[in-house]
């Protein structure tokens, strides 16, 4: 109906003019996460189309990219500065945290990888 | 890396016949088997334990066929068969073996049992030279003896034997059995044995041998110096604290005598008495004097050495002496043991091990010794001549010694008995044991001295006939054999006498015809030889038929076992079959042979014997096929019939085939025993099998190569929106740092993290993780301080902002 997507349209509005107020760090992390997410389902339309077989090298893909997608939107909670709970957090320790963890992660995707 | 593999705890059997194993494995000793104590540790699908039940499997195989070793198991089969039961505590395996040779199928594996060993036993066919029972064969010495002599004394290139002692054994068995003792060999000997008895260092035992050699080659005795040799040899006698030294010295000063000089012996008295002093009460003699155990052998000795005396001495010796001695070789003979057949030895026990010689050598030097005393003695020796006949006996019976010393022993014994003074045995012996009454053999006897040279004339006689069970055959009365001279045999004819086929002990009389004859000779009381009369047996009435169970109808066939027969029949399991047949002896008697079998065999090689019963003059075998059908194991079909008949004394022992028969059997129930595995063909058992081609596992099938490029391309495709979506939200490197130090620590900081990710694509490529782990060890206490360093620097910053 019209005033349905209307009001799709408006919400989606006012979400933009919302997005637009959000700092700039955390809209490199989305877009960060945005961009694990995306390779990750290239992968997955891949393998759709041939086949799991060597579904270690699969996994080990799709981990990595869901992994760092993680770990991104954790460095996002932690970054972000309206939560009230990680309020005495440095961002620069949750950085710290979130490039360790990462490389671990590569590092065990890598072994898997084969 | 620790091992996780299971010691194999114990391995069981499941049954027999076998082919599958029960394992229980346990590692952690806990004493539970768990499903993670089957490792398999390169992940090959046999578990690491597989070499424990190789083993265990070779050990078991090699105990039935032997010769197996480890390259001869290959596990066969896909290894996915291996699989474990879980949940419980014993965990069931197959593990299919190959072992090379064996079968390799889905059939059990089989321990092939022993073939039926009972059929080739019963045909087995005596031929009747085999004497059993009591009385060995007596034949006299022949040229068998002779030509053995050739073949066990091989003398060397300079014409010896080996030791002196072994030279002289030679040649006295040459000399006795009339073996060619000239040549240039012994030409050599004769020079070795002159220097011999020329050298002052040689041993009065050399002397002796030496001298002997001399008399018995006949050597030239120009050369030796006989008075030297003789007063060392007198020497000797007066200084020997031993026995055996008095034996040797003289021996030799008689050999010497005896090749002609002039012996004189100074104390013959006084060494008498030495040699007698060693005596004992029992008969036997002493070593020397300060041994105490004696021994009978030393009586041999002693009393060839107390002849030598006499001898030597001629009428010196007083006469009381003498008779002294001869109640002591009574005494001896007393010590005499004897075999049941009549045969007499001595043999001692109670010696000393390393001085024990053996039946054969203490019967050799008694005899030795009292055959020389008794030829000294003026009077005769209280010996029966029935112990003379038993000690030849006990030699002859020893055939044909298989070594040089036996041989010596037995030949020398036998000699100094040919010709002894108390009496000579004569030996009676029969040429063939085995008589056929079809071919009409006459009964032949021989009767000789143990050399087997003439005996004086006498007269044998048959006195009885016993049967095995010692009955006698009451048709038979004594009769006299009658002499053939040319042939110097004593012979009957058997056909009038009437006696039927069988083993029987013949018993003998043998009596010198000269009255004062049996004083000189011995003959022995009765004599029993064992011999058979084989014949011919006569097969009546033979014939095979096949009946119904209420005996109403038979169709009886008359077999003709002469020849083989092709008879066909046919019965089901309802019927029976009968065999009968009727075994007659020449004389008409009815005939119980030692073997008769009848064998059954099915196309599929099964076989089953039977034995048919007596009754009356007959054989019957009746097979009553409904009680049959199981031990047949429901096998229907052809079966072949054999006939087997056979005995010692039957001339005309026989293996027939019949014919055979197509039985009907019933469908065998379920549970009914399978009928054994017959032996198959070794070569097909145990041949080579058909390769096995092991098909490998076929590879994957990968998608096109240019796919899999182009999806790579695309996942780098969000790689390039992330970067354009950063340049469109507006990064900046404000934050970078832009003093010196901080700016070098941020700078390292990135580097750190790109090292890192370099050694990750490394790793991927070439390296492997031992290296990766160590390397990202230093690189991580690198990055760890250079981003400690950093951020700290960043998050003061941001402080001093927000304060500012």
């Amino acid at each position: 109906m019209a005033k349905g997507t209307n009001d799709a349209q408006l919400l989606i509005q006012s979400l933009r003019k919302a997005y637009a107020a959000t700092p700039t760090t955390l809209k490199i992390i989305d877009l960060y996460v945005v961009y694990a997410v995306a390779t990750a389902l290239i992968q997955v339309a891949y393998m759709a189309i041939v086949g799991s077989f060597p579904f270690n090298s699969f996994l080990s893909g799709v981990l990595s990219c869901v992994g760092t997608a993680v770990l991104a939107v954790c460095l996002r909670i932690q970054v972000n500065k309206d939560n009230k709970e990680f309020k005495d957090l440095p961002p620069e320790r949750a950085f710290a945290d979130f490039v360790l963890c990462n490389l671990v992660l590569h590092l065990v995707i890598m072994n898997f990888l084969g | 890396m620790q091992a996780r593999c299971a010691r194999l705890k114990t391995i069981r059997l499941l049954g027999d016949p076998v082919d599958d194993y029960e394992f229980e494995a346990d590692a952690d000793q806990d004493d539970s088997s768990d499903v993670e104590e089957f490792y398999d540790d390169d992940e090959d699908g046999i578990p690491c334990f597989y070499d424990d039940v190789v083993e265990h499997i070779l050990a078991v195989y090699n105990e039935y066929f032997g010769g197996m070793d480890d390259d001869d198991i290959r596990s066969g089969g896909d290894p996915k068969e291996f699989s474990l039961i879980s949940g419980e505590r014993r965990f069931k395996s197959t593990l299919h073996f190959q072992i090379k040779g064996s079968i390799w199928s889905s059939e059990p594996w089989t321990i092939p049992m022993a073939k039926p060993l009972v059929l080739h036993l019963l045909l087995l066919l005596i031929c009747g030279s085999a004497l059993l029972s009591s009385g060995s064969v007596i034949h006299p010495i022949s040229d068998a003896h002779r030509s053995a002599a050739t073949e066990l004394f091989v003398p060397a290139a300079d014409g010896s034997f080996g030791s002196l002692e072994e030279t002289f054994e030679a040649l006295r068995a040459f000399q006795i059995l009339g073996v060619d003792r000239t040549g240039a060999k012994f030409e050599g000997t004769c020079k070795t044995v002159s220097e011999k008895l020329s050298s002052p260092t040689s041993t009065t035992k050399d002397l002796y041998h030496a001298l002997k050699i001399t008399g018995i080659l006949g050597c030239r005795t120009e050369s030796i110096e006989f008075d030297g040799i003789t007063s060392r040899l007198q020497a000797a006698v007066k200084d020997a604290s031993s026995l055996l030294e008095l034996y040797y010295s003289l021996g030799g000063l008689l050999s010497v005598k005896e090749q002609g000089k002039d012996v004189i012996l100074s104390d013959a008295d006084g060494t008498f008495q030495a040699i007698k002093a060693l005596s004992q009460s029992d008969g036997r003699w002493r070593y020397d004097k300060d041994s105490t155990g004696s021994s009978t052998f030393a009586a041999g000795i002693a009393l060839e050495a107390l002849a030598s005396v006499v001898s030597l001495a001629g009428s010196d010796i007083d006469q009381s002496k003498i008779a002294v001695v001869r109640k002591d070789i009574t005494k001896l003979f007393d010590r005499i043991k004897r075999y049941g057949d009549g045969t007499l030895y001595f043999d001692e026990k109670n010696v000393d091990p390393d001085q024990y010689k053996g039946p054969l050598a203490t019967s050799a030097s008694i005899t030795s010794g009292v055959t020389a005393f008794a030829a000294v003695s003026s009077e005769k020796l209280n010996i029966g001549g029935e112990k003379i006949l038993g000690l030849a006996k006990f030699f002859l019976s020893i055939g044909i010694p298989g070594t040089a010393k036996d041989f010596f022993y037995q030949i020398n014994s036998l000699a100094s008995l040919e010709n002894n003074r108390i009496s000579i045995p004569l030996v009676l012996s029969l040429p063939a044991t085995v008589l056929s009454l079809t071919s009409k053999d006459q009964l032949k006897v021989e009767v000789t001295t143990v050399f087997g040279s003439r005996a004086p004339p006498l007269a044998v006689s048959l006195l009885k006939v016993l049967t095995p069970d010692s009955k006698e055959v009451t048709s038979f009365e004594k009769k006299e054999l009658e002499y053939d001279p040319e042939n110097r045999i004593h012979f009957l004819d058997l056909s009038p006498l009437k006696i039927d086929v069988g083993k029987y002990s013949l018993i003998f009389k043998v009596s010198v015809n000269d009255p004062e004859g049996s004083d000189i000779y011995a003959t022995g009381d009765q004599i029993i030889v064992t011999a058979f009369f084989t014949g011919f047996i006569k097969v009546d009435k033979a014939e095979i038929a096949v009946s119904d169970s209420d005996a109403t109808s038979e169709s009886v066939q008359k077999l003709d076992l002469s020849k083989d027969s092709l008879i066909s029949l046919s019965a089901n399991h309802l019927q029976k079959m009968r065999l009968s047949l009727q075994l007659t002896t020449p004389l008409g008697h009815s005939f119980k042979p030692h073997q008769m079998v009848v064998k059954l065999r099915h196309e599929s090689k099964v076989e089953h014997l039977f034995v048919p019963e007596t009754s009356s003059r007959q054989y019957k075998l009746v097979l009553n096929f409904l009680g049959l059908v199981e031990k047949f194991y429901y096998l229907s079909g052809r079966y072949e019939i054999e006939l087997a008949v056979g005995d010692a004394v039957m001339e005309n022992s026989f293996l027939r085939s019949i014919g055979s028969i197509e039985l009907d059997l019933p469908e065998a129930p379920e549970k009914a025993a399978k009928p054994p595995a017959q032996p198959v063909d070794p070569l097909s058992r145990f041949g080579p099998k058909e390769e096995i081609s092991h098909i490998f596992r076929a590879p994957e099938k990968r998608p096109p190569q240019e796919l899999s490029l182009g999806f790579m391309g695309l996942t780098l495709l969000p790689l390039l929106a992330f970067l354009i979506g950063l340049l469109r939200i507006g990064v900046n490197f404000k934050g970078f740092p832009t003093s010196a130090v901080p700016a070098m620590f941020a700078t390292l900081f990135h580097g750190g993290i790109g090292a890192v990710l370099l050694l990750y694509v490394l790793f991927w490529l070439k390296l492997d993780l031992f290296t990766t782990l160590k390397a990202l060890g230093f690189l991580g206490v690198f990055l760890l301080f250079v981003g400690h360093r950093t951020l700290s620097y960043l998050a003061s910053t941001s402080v001093k902002q927000k304060t500012a």
